[in-house]
């Protein structure tokens, strides 16, 4: 019987080369399935975020998370069930102008699904619509239906948890009030 | 003035020293060169052992850093001489063995073009070393190995790589060493956790058949003293994990032997009768536990453990405590009630005789045949006093070894536990004697360990390493071939070996020898081995067949013993 469920990782670590082998690298040894990654610097200077969904077993995770937090250069990491957290992914389509200008349907799924139009030229519309994976697959499945996809993109997830505080920048100030103890220690 | 600029080499070697290395084992080669050139007028201050094999020049480090507690030291080439220390790298990440490894680099300009001798160090090292990582400029060489040496040492120590490459070799740089004693993202000593201490302490008082088992993070943070404190203070049996032998002297009373696969009865079978199980600085190997689903189900688990990613990793834990052993000990034995255990305790001595009758007193004491593994080891240890270092290669001389040998100081044990690395302990005897050459270093390797590392003897004979070498021989893949007798229905795979003379082989390298076949000859053939005055090769040709009991079958439960007398 397996109880894997969808587990959002996520990574916070120091701006250094060759981090994301490290991460990847203790899924692979557990046989784990990265299903989505997005990585980008995270709102303190020089720490960059990764933001990982795989499908896991708890206990597995758990393991998991506690091996990639072990790395020298990874400030945290911590996971979360989709219960705990805010998440979106964004996707983009491209449509034919052709098409989309003759097809009456376009508009209407627009609205329904709030996308966005950002480009328009005579070859071609890109749609942009930000959502859970399931609204943008709809998305999806309905253009394709009604005028077809040249083109679709979508982007791995980001989520913020639902606590009050981003837990790292208490650990950071706790981690340089370490070192400035140590110093005066040193010092005096 | 424009300060003196010196090259990244030079860099490299006087942060070495102002780390504190005086020995470095090592190998050049084309992108080393520069390191080697400044080395040479280095030697003064740093003893460069060349081995024979890069493969040695780990070992040897491990061996040097297990029993000096320092951290060991290799430098190798680019490609092949990087590659060629994958295996004593893993062995390290393993056995949580400090030690920096540097490897030449293809010039950076040349980096991801397939340069001759180029190899991706980095991305092959970094799944087994605490930290890998590449030194492109000059500038950085001072604070890359500090940073090193600070993070292989501390926390759960481990190896780490610095893949130096040539242009920054041989680049110019104003050199200002600062000692590397913080890195933001990594805290290598968790806080105590008062509560967990509190919990811990309470399940122990409220115990009636505790069981300590220790593992190597009692040596790695110093901490034999404190856990012969807590242990008799709450009147407290222990047993050894492979690794963690000798942190209790062998004849400490309340020390019952070595757990596991080949460990001794009474420990494992306690290991399911206990109420509380206390692990401390061990991490629940599967040749200690066995099946998982029988592991101590009917024990609450405490488990002393640095290493946060090891809690829970094998076996569920009740209360973890989380720190320095040499701390967590101090600290829960503060408050611990004194205790007595003298009925539980007592119960450990049916297992110990049922042992020794069934096992060790034939193993030790045969009246015919041929020579036993055991009771060369026996022999061995007791005419050291009891007080050398052991090291052991990979199979049934290493589980004889760890189980005859006897201990009396700390940090005896120098053994390739976690990776099981045949060919380990030649190179590691060489490094052990290194680290502690004031101690006597007994190596027990059999045939085929012994000749896959077997060039390292050039090694001893140039440096004249005084490593005293007893090859068990028996002409077979022993440990494999034990197997296929257990499981295999008999049919000897590959496990037949046709050796050379090893004596003339040793011969050749101007190291003395002597065979010995005899049980006659056995205490004479020793006592020369010892008094002789520089390196030394007992081959003691062994029974063929011999059978290291008893035996956990692997994946078994812990207390599914055989004992190879058919009872």
């Amino acid at each position: 019987m397996s109880t894997k469920k969808l587990y959002t990782v996520i990574v916070f670590s120091e701006n250094t080369v060759g981090l994301l082998n490290q991460i990847t690298i203790i899924f692979t040894r557990r046989q784990l399935n990265i299903e989505t990654l997005s990585v980008s610097p995270s709102a303190i200077k020089g720490v960059h975020k990764f933001t990982i969904t795989t499908f896991a077993e708890e206990d597995t995770i758990d393991k998991v998370v506690k091996q990639i937090d072990k790395r020298v250069d990874i400030l945290n990491a911590s996971y979360n069930t989709d219960e705990e957290l805010i998440w979106q992914e964004i996707a983009l389509y491209k449509l034919s102008t052709d098409l989309f200008i003759k097809t009456s349907t376009v508009e209407a799924l627009i609205r329904k699904y709030n996308a966005r139009v950002l480009e328009i030229n005579e070859d071609c519309v890109v749609l942009e619509k930000s959502g859970h994976y399931e609204e943008t697959q709809a998305l999806f499945d309905e253009l394709r239906k009604s005028i077809s996809v040249l083109q679709f993109i979508r982007s791995g997830r980001i989520a913020i948890t639902k606590s009050k505080v981003e837990r790292l920048s208490d650990m950071l100030a706790a981690m340089e009030s370490k070192l400035e103890k140590g110093n005066n220690i040193q010092n005096g | 003035m424009e300060k003196q600029k010196i090259t990244g080499s030079e860099a490299l070697l006087k942060t070495l020293i102002a780390e504190g290395v005086d020995t470095i084992f090592g190998y050049p080669g084309g992108q080393a060169i520069p390191i080697y050139d400044c080395l040479y007028d280095y030697q003064d201050q740093l003893r460069h052992i060349l081995v024979r094999h890069e493969q040695g020049a780990t070992h040897a480090a491990q061996g040097y850093a297990r029993v000096s507690g320092k951290v060991g030291v290799a430098v190798v080439t680019s490609g092949p001489g990087a590659t060629n220390t994958i295996t004593g790298i893993a062995d390290a990440m393993m056995d949580s063995t400090p030690m920096v490894v540097i490897t030449g680099q293809v010039p950076s300009p040349l980096l991801g073009t397939d340069a001759f001798q180029e190899i991706d160090v980095i991305g092959i090292t970094q799944p087994i070393t605490k930290w890998a990582f590449q030194v492109r400029r000059p500038e950085e060489v001072a604070w890359a190995i500090s940073r090193a040496f600070y993070i292989a040492s501390t926390g759960r120590p481990g190896p780490v790589v610095i893949d130096f490459a040539k242009d920054a070799q041989v680049g110019l740089v104003e050199y200002k060493y600062e000692k590397v004693d913080f890195v933001r993202s990594y805290q290598p000593i968790p806080d105590i956790n008062e509560a967990c201490v509190e919990a811990a302490a309470d399940l122990i008082n409220k115990a009636k058949k505790p069981f300590v088992l220790v593992g190597q993070g009692v040596v790695l943070s110093h901490a034999e003293k404190e856990l012969m404190a807590f242990l008799e203070k709450a009147d407290i049996p222990a047993a050894s994990t492979v690794l963690g032998l000798s942190a209790l002297p062998t004849d400490y009373p309340l020390n019952k032997g070595m757990l596991g696969m080949h460990g001794n009865v009474g420990p494992n079978r306690k290991t399911n009768e206990c109420d509380v199980l206390i692990a401390i600085g061990m991490r629940f190997d599967n040749r200690v536990t066995g099946d998982l689903t029988t592991f101590a189900k009917q024990a609450k688990v405490i488990h002393f453990d640095i290493d946060n990613s090891e809690i829970g990793k094998n076996v569920a834990v009740t209360v973890p405590v989380l720190g320095d052993a040499k701390q967590t000990l101090a600290a829960v034995t503060a408050k611990l009630q004194p205790a007595k255990h003298t009925e539980w305790i007592a119960s450990f001595d049916p297992d110990a005789k049922e042992e020794q009758d069934r096992v060790i007193e034939k193993e030790l004491n045969p009246q015919e045949g041929y020579l036993k593994m055991g009771e060369v080891i026996r022999k061995v240890s007791e005419a050291t006093g009891n007080d050398a270092v052991l090291v052991t290669d990979v199979g049934q001389n290493q589980m004889m070894g760890v189980r005859y040998f006897k201990y009396k100081n700390t940090r005896s044990v120098v053994t390739s536990g976690g990776l099981g690395t045949m060919g380990f302990g030649l190179p590691a005897a060489m490094g052990a004697k290194l680290g502690a050459p004031e101690r006597t270093v007994c190596l027990f390797c059999g045939d085929g360990g012994l000749q896959m590392t077997i060039q390292e003897l050039g090694t001893i004979m140039q440096e004249q390493l005084n490593v005293k070498i007893i090859l068990l021989n028996n002409n077979f893949l022993g440990m494999v071939r034990q197997w296929q007798e257990l499981f295999f229905c008999e049919r000897y795979s590959a496990t037949i070996m046709d050796n050379p003379d090893f004596a003339l082989i040793a011969k050749a390298y101007g190291i003395t020898s002597r065979k010995v076949k005899e049980r006659a000859e056995l205490d004479g053939a020793i006592k020369e081995m010892l008094e002789h005055d520089g390196p030394y090769l007992l081959v003691a040709d062994v029974e063929e067949k011999g059978m290291v009991y008893p035996m956990v079958p692997a994946g078994s439960s812990i207390t599914n013993i055989i004992f190879g007398d058919n009872q």
